[in-house]
């Protein structure tokens, strides 16, 4: 009888060598890399068009399609290409009259330097912010809080250098520097190709084993020869024929950003909390530009905007989720030394309303059910307070996740 | 006395502080720290990800956890995929070249031994499956050897100075688990061949070393929690079946176990997946062994 029970111990041991030998089973599509397809889609319907009175809008800033209409699908590959070095590249399809590719992300970063330090090189998500480097489909809300809308054109991506450093602390602590052409919104053309400044430091660690925290600062500057944004009309006939340019500008942007995180005994899987909070301030100028047809004004253009939200989501039993988001923004522009061609002041303000100076308010409420991790859909509607306006709007999403997909970020 | 012997004394004397420097050993479950402590002893300082009330499949790449991983010199996890949805990141995050996959201070427990429900196909519609097999490798006390000796080896090759107290702790822990299976020996007996129900693949490796015939498996899927439907289903297969015994981990919720308990009239528990914090591996597989033969009649 003893011998039945000591013998495996023996045999156990003596194998030992040979499951080594097992694990070796590559074959070629090993080596192929990771390939993530979202397909995200659905229903929107709301009034006004998306408009935010005091505000040049640029970079992706806007609303789905009303209707039905596909969002961003996003086609992910990324691996490891060798020991050294990562890659990834991300394209978002876009499908309204016309499809169009866009590229989000691609980039390559350093694996397991000495000290602490990663390099990241291409075209990526600035690490500003919180919510910045979260692409939209791990976002809890169908659209970006108006903050990023407003003052980053929803992402600051762009082309360049990224310096991260991950100190020894025994709490989390990273800070990165980036370099950047300068040429993405809240920034615009440039000569140089290199006028974007970015730096950004995160604390964070545990609270209890139920709930953790991640605290952020950060900044942004550049500048510019030129930048376009949509001018803001009443009128569909009239936006055709008028520009809205920022000449010899200079923008500066610093924020903080807030989360918390609570799962019982920390385990997200049956129920989790997350809170997050962040705001961030704007200061840019230069020389304003409206041209309508052959009529123009001119102007030095100071504008400081603000801007933060609050969001709350809870998931309150397996797959269920609901959340609430507050949105805040003020807007606050100057003009001197107009000179009018043929465009008054007045028909300026009245057009562009870059005169508002009232706070833009948002208060959105979702919820979303997901069967596994890899699909999601989602319900969300909001209302939108402007000085002038007020709109509702609805959001019915579908989020569905092919294919390899790691894990989200903290 | 040269100038250059005395500095080369002085050199030596120094030795041994440098090497005191203990080893920081990064555990993705409670079980690998447990282990690692009985082999390195108070030559490493060991972090344990998580503990035993959390589900390892699903943890959260925290700001604490890539701090940890930041500044450790050896990973022990249980590896074969199941850390699949938070290691990666946590391993990007942190960045540290003496931990990354192919590395000497990266340790795959799981890899290190046969592991039971290789898949011939790989679907996500086949549920939470491991291409590696399944990693649940520490519920069977026989691998559990297995991993420690190829953790002494990978210690001793990273830490040669203390290469004999690695050796002899292995033997410590080598000698205990034979006096524990020996003391076991009539619980084992009397639990071999007993029919239980379980309520993850987890349990698998237990059955596979008591000898347990799993007769139901309540997810209906690896990692599928079970619907009503999937339930009633089970219950018909189960009806005419002896089962002697329902197992869960601790972790997950008694509710579908106890819903079977109560309609089977058949004993439900829930037994810890890996120690409790501090708990010797000796301790943890006397603990579950006699937790069975407590519960089976």
């Amino acid at each position: 009888m003893r011998s039945i029970y000591l013998l495996p111990i023996g045999l156990a041991l003596a194998i030992n060598a040979q499951a080594e030998n097992n694990t070796n089973n590559i074959t070629s599509n090993t080596f192929n890399p990771a390939i993530s397809l979202i397909l995200d889609g659905g229903y929107a319907d709301y009034d006004d068009e998306f408009e935010l009175p005091g505000f040049q809008l640029g970079g992706e800033a806007g609303l789905p399609e009303k209707g039905f209409g596909l969002n961003h699908s996003e086609l992910s590959i990324s691996a490891n290409i060798d020991n050294r070095f990562y890659g990834s590249t991300t394209l978002a399809i876009e499908s309204s009259d016309e499809t169009e590719v866009e590229l989000e992300e691609a980039f390559l970063e350093t694996l397991g330097l000495e000290g602490g330090f990663t390099i990241k090189a291409g075209q990526f998500f600035s690490g500003i912010g919180y919510l910045n480097a979260v692409h939209e489909h791990a976002q809890d809300f169908a659209d970006v809080p108006l903050v990023y809308a407003a003052l980053l054109g929803n992402h600051l991506t762009d082309q360049g250098v990224q310096l991260r450093w991950l100190a020894p602390t025994p709490f989390y602590w990273l800070s990165g520097i980036e370099v950047t052409r300068g040429q993405a919104y809240p920034s615009g053309d440039n000569e140089t190709g290199r006028e974007g400044r970015a730096l950004f430091s995160k604390i964070g660690g545990d609270f209890s084993t139920s709930s953790s925290w991640q605290l952020g600062v950060f900044g942004y500057q550049s500048q510019f020869d030129s930048r376009e944004a949509g001018a803001h009309h009443h009128g569909e006939e009239e936006a055709e024929t008028a520009t809205l340019t920022l000449n010899a500008g200079e923008v500066e942007l610093y924020g903080i950003d807030w989360v918390y995180k609570w799962a019982p005994n920390g385990n997200p899987k049956q129920q989790h909390f997350k809170l997050q909070a962040e705001w961030m301030l704007r200061d840019e100028n230069g020389d304003l530009q409206f041209d309508e047809e052959i009529n123009s004004l001119a102007a030095d253009y100071e504008g400081q905007h603000q801007g933060a939200y609050v969001q709350a989501v809870y998931q309150w039993q397996p797959r269920w989720r609901s959340g609430l988001r507050y949105d805040r923004l003020t807007p606050d522009n100057t003009f001197d030394d107009i000179t009018e061609s043929g465009v008054s002041t007045d028909e300026f303000f009245e057009d562009t309303e870059l005169n508002a100076d009232a706070a833009i308010t948002q208060v959105s409420a979702m919820i979303d059910y997901s069967y596994s991790e890899f699909s999601r859909l989602r319900l969300q509607a909001g209302r939108i307070d402007t000085d002038e306006s007020a709109d509702n709007r609805i959001m019915l999403q579908y989020q569905m996740s092919l294919g390899s997909h790691g894990a989200h970020a903290f | 006395m040269s100038i250059i012997q005395r500095l080369m004394l002085l050199l030596l004397a120094s030795l041994p502080s440098l090497a005191q420097a203990q080893l920081k050993v990064f555990a993705c479950e409670p079980e690998w720290a447990s282990l690692s402590y009985a082999i390195a002893g108070e030559h490493a300082e060991i972090f344990s990800a998580t503990h035993a009330l959390q589900d390892p499949h699903h943890i959260e790449a925290r700001p604490a956890l890539i701090a940890q991983l930041r500044r450790a010199d050896l990973l022990v996890c249980s590896g074969a995929e199941l850390e699949v949805g938070w290691l990666p990141l946590l391993l990007r995050s942190a960045n540290n070249a003496k931990v990354m996959p192919g590395t000497a201070g990266y340790f795959e427990a799981a890899m290190q031994v046969d592991r039971l429900d290789i898949p011939a196909q790989l679907d996500r519609s086949l549920g939470d499956i491991h291409a590696q097999g399944n990693p649940h490798v520490q519920l069977d006390p026989l691998r559990m050897l297995q991993i420690a000796a190829q953790l002494t080896q990978r210690l001793t090759q990273m830490d040669a100075a203390h290469a004999n107290d690695y050796q002899q702790n292995l033997q410590k822990l080598q000698t205990q688990m034979q006096q524990l299976l020996s003391e076991l020996e009539p619980q084992l007996a009397h639990l071999k061949n007993k029919p239980v129900v379980i309520h993850h693949d987890s349990w698998k490796y237990l059955a596979d070393w008591l000898q347990l015939k799993i007769v139901g498996n309540i997810e209906p899927k690896p990692g599928i929690p079970p619907s009503p439907t999937d339930l009633q289903n089970l219950l018909q297969q189960l009806h005419n079946q002896p089962v002697s015994l329902i197992i869960r981990s601790s972790y997950q919720s008694d509710k579908p176990t106890l819903w079977l308990s109560t309609h089977l009239k058949v004993p439900a528990i829930g037994l810890p997946a890996t120690v409790s914090n501090g708990q010797s591996l000796p301790a943890y597989y006397r603990h579950l062994v006699n937790e069975l033969a407590r519960v089976i009649p």
